[in-house]
């Protein structure tokens, strides 16, 4: 299978803070990874630095086999700009456009970025709205809808550009309980079609359920990864041990 | 006053209307776009841009709008007199310059020039506050779906912004449809010219009343109009 993420050495710090130390990872066609750890242990700022958010300070990323930052720096411009779409990220707070209807949330960027024909971006963006159950929601503005199905609809957005592979940083940390389980749903459903994956999240029973691989970070490295069954079940590290032992205990 | 004379004024008012409506119109349709522009290079990341137009709005907010129109129509004749005025810049101030029967249409320039470089500091305020209000999180949403920076500006930012800013611009436009009687004062020929005119012509207060609620009509429409603007765009949050 080839990797549709190789990040090696990857480091950034905000002034003396080094946040990212040596991350390498790759991620798989296909594959989901959940990435969990303590909060402030730079997985966001990973995330940020992947969908190029934020400037990385050394290290390397190739996107889709497409290198991105190598030892040289960066790309040029163009090229970014062509990798990026290839990536597509969905926020803990949604950041949904608050003056489009949910329709023009999801077709916006399509017609004027891909240039897509108008027609054509709004039956796929209703397509999008049907899979995410949403399909009555089309008129609707964003403030009108409750936070999971705003969720739902930043995730369509993300799907209208057709994105190779899919980040999220903590895609239910800003719901309430009783409404995580729809947006997990929709995950699990992408990772039934074969979407590649790269998850942030605090839901560990989830984490466990749907990734194919789990990686711990804290303070910026990582310091274990490996298939749910392990790290959840006889994790090496003690540290590991701790942090599950919070959640399940 | 004699309600016949009464009449004839208002007719007369209503006529001296159009330059008050001229100048108040000429003024926001300059001053809205430059409020913009100004607004954008105070906060241009390039610090000495960022200082040298805070400067230009400290000295536009901080004296008095009557002094700058004073200072801006003499500025033209003073500089272009002055022993030490270069000879090219002579010409081209005596270009600027129009005297005789196009005095009238300098006048108007100069007055609409500090009019419209006071009002652009003031909309500058309101423009940078309603666009740093706009959460980092919609720039970034719209980088991740590749829009550039030109159409996340004028696509994401600026239609959130206007929302933002029509309570703070009302005011302003308000304070600007009164703000036009300062142009009396150069003897440029409005409302406010007819109505002490008439008041010495009569020795009567009424033409002063008279203008006062031409003021008080304008003002209230123009409220009604940023309310109905402020409602349509109520649909979201
Ligand atoms: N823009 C920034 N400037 C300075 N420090 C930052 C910035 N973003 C994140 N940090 C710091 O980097 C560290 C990691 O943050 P983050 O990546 O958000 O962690 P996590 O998502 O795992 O909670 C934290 O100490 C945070 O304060
Ligand atoms: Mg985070």
């Amino acid at each position: 299978m080839a990797n549709m993420l190789e990040v090696k050495g990857l480091q950034k710090s905000f002034g003396e803070l080094d946040v990212l130390k040596d991350i390498t990872f790759d991620v798989a066609q296909g594959e989901v990874v959940a990435v969990i750890g303590p909060s402030g242990s730079g997985k966001s700022t990973l995330l940020r630095c992947l969908t190029q958010l934020e400037r990385a300070d050394g290290g390397t990323v190739s996107v889709c086999g497409e290198p991105m930052l190598t030892a040289e720096g960066y790309r040029d411009t163009k090229t970014l700009h062509q990798i990026r779409l290839k990536t597509g990220l969905v926020f803990q707070n949604f950041n949904l456009f608050p003056h489009m209807s949910v329709l023009r949330n999801i077709t916006e960027a399509p017609t004027v970025v891909l240039k897509t024909d108008k027609a054509q971006a709004q039956a796929r963006a209703k397509e999008l709205l049907k899979k995410m159950g949403l399909e009555a929601k089309a008129d609707a503005y964003p403030c009108e809808l409750s936070g999971g199905q705003q969720q739902r609809v930043s995730i369509a957005r993300a799907l209208a550009l057709s994105p190779e592979i899919l980040f999220f940083d903590e895609p239910t940390s800003a719901l309430d309980p009783e409404l995580t389980g729809e947006i997990l749903a929709v995950i699990k459903e992408l990772a039934a079609e074969g979407m590649t994956m790269v998850i942030v999240t605090h839901e560990m029973a989830f984490a466990r359920d749907v990734a194919d691989r789990v990686i711990f970070m804290e303070h910026g490295v990582i310091v274990e990864q490996g298939a749910p069954s392990q790290l959840f079940g006889d994790s090496a590290s003690d540290r590991v041990k701790q942090f599950l032992a919070r959640f399940n205990g | 006053m004699t309600s016949e004379e009464i009449l004839h004024l208002l007719g007369l008012m209503l006529q001296y209307l159009m330059p008050t409506l001229k100048l108040f119109g000429a003024t926001l349709l300059y001053a809205i776009p430059l409020g913009m522009v100004v607004a954008l290079m105070k906060m241009c990341r390039f610090k000495p841009l960022s200082w040298l137009t805070n400067l230009y709005i400290l000295i536009m907010r901080g004296t008095p709008l009557l002094l700058q129109i004073i200072v801006v129509y003499y500025s033209v004749p003073t500089i272009r007199s002055s022993a030490s005025c270069p000879a090219g810049l002579r010409t081209l101030l005596e270009r600027v310059e129009l005297k005789g029967d196009a005095g009238d249409v300098y006048m108007f320039r100069m007055i609409l020039l500090a009019f419209v470089l006071n009002y652009a500091a003031y909309f500058a305020e309101i423009f940078r506050g309603g666009i740093e209000s706009i959460p980092k999180g919609q720039y970034e949403a719209a980088a991740m779906l590749g829009f550039t920076r030109l159409q996340t500006f004028f696509r994401i930012i600026l239609p959130q912004v206007v929302k933002r800013v029509i309570p703070a611009s009302s005011n302003e436009v308000i304070t600007l449809v009164k703000d036009t009687s300062l142009a009396y004062a150069m003897g440029y020929m409005e409302i406010m010219y007819i109505a002490k005119k008439q008041m010495t012509t009569f020795s009567s207060l009424t033409p002063l009343f008279l203008a006062g609620a031409f003021y008080f009509v304008m003002a209230t429409v123009l409220t009604m109009l940023f309310g109905l603007a402020e409602k349509k765009l109520d649909y979201y949050k």
